[in-house]
């Protein structure tokens, strides 16, 4: 049983407790699960500017969204002191360079993007969207995997050049 | 949380602000803090998702290269069984009409359609293959340690600054 939990944990078991993440957050703070729009709380909350975008965002209901993220955070950094035999390698070791910084950046400035344009991520859209029966979720779902495959097998050599394996 | 009454009771409260004001800050009347309980409720489980992103290992930037080059069916298992109980448990909760624990109704509102779902979409799975994570790794990543992702972190920061810019000017 400690083994078990010390491993990293088989699929099926990580996919049930992800999809329980969903009623466990609506019974118990009466929130649809989703991470990204933490992100625009974050720019609404600390520096709105003169957006129409940021300055309409009701920041104080939608505190709760920087909450989980902390959460994810404290979650994580337990999973990796107490909850793991071995480290666990995020990103791999290559990354940390200044083309990988440039990479990263590059990145997330499209996940930024793409996820507030699009209203949702990969928890949003995909895990409680599609859960909840809604169609655009799941034509959300299927661009995210066009973008993601697309990059990979059409950019990936130039990319991910000295990264991959 | 303060449910039913205390929007009304909000709504009430914030009328004479709303007439005394300019236009621009009509949007966020009623806008409140959650109450402890949620928020702690809210920690929880985001801790409860954080172990689990984390010990699944969803939070690495191999699996996620992985997936997209079809090398194992893992992230694929995990997606579809997430996406499989969490339907179910919705089901379950509507048939039995399960409320919170404050007693309030689960209502789930469904995310629009729009031309940014297909473009932003795109550009967000473009991210999420080059990074290795999505939002919910970005963090996990970050709080386990793998500072790298500060920089992940950063850029999507500027996305969301970029969007809020040029929204007006995207089709919606």
């Amino acid at each position: 049983m400690v083994d078990f939990i010390m491993q990293p944990w088989p699929w099926w078991f990580s996919g049930i407790l992800i999809g329980l993440t969903v009623p466990l957050l609506f019974l118990l703070a009466d929130k649809a699960f989703g991470i990204s729009t933490s992100f625009q709380e974050i720019g609404a909350m600390c520096a709105p500017g003169n957006f129409e975008y940021l300055k309409r965002h009701q920041w104080r209901s939608g505190i709760w969204t920087v909450v989980f993220a902390l959460g994810i955070m404290v979650g994580s950094f337990i999973a990796v002191q107490f909850l793991s035999s071995e480290p666990v390698e995020f990103l791999p070791a290559s990354f940390a360079s200044a083309g990988g910084a440039i990479r990263l950046v590059i990145g997330g400035l499209l996940i930024g993007f793409g996820t507030r344009y699009a209203g949702g991520c990969t928890s949003g859209h995909s895990i409680t969207g599609i859960s909840n029966l809604s169609w655009p979720s799941l034509v959300a779902t299927i661009f995210f995997f066009v973008g993601g495959l697309a990059v990979t097998w059409g950019l990936g050599n130039w990319i991910f050049e000295g990264i991959a394996q | 949380m303060s449910g039913v009454d205390g929007k009304t009771e909000t709504a009430k409260a914030d009328e004479p602000t709303k007439s005394s004001e300019t236009g621009t800050t009509v949007e966020t009347k009623g806008d409140r803090f959650p109450s402890f309980v949620t928020i702690a409720m809210v920690l929880l489980v985001g801790i409860y998702f954080g172990i689990v992103l984390t010990k699944s290992e969803v939070v690495r930037w191999q699996r996620v290269h992985d997936m997209f080059l079809f090398r194992e069916p893992f992230m694929y298992l995990i997606i579809s069984t997430g996406i499989v109980v969490a339907a179910v448990l919705m089901l379950v909760i509507r048939k039995l009409g399960l409320k919170t624990i404050q007693g309030e109704v689960i209502k789930y509102e469904p995310k629009p359609f729009h031309t940014g779902v297909v473009i932003g979409g795109t550009i967000f799975g473009a991210g999420w293959a080059i990074t290795g994570a999505c939002p919910g790794p970005i963090y996990a990543q970050i709080g386990g340690g793998a500072w790298m992702a500060l920089f992940t972190f950063a850029g999507t920061l500027v996305g969301m600054y970029l969007y809020a810019w040029l929204k007006p000017r995207l089709p919606h």
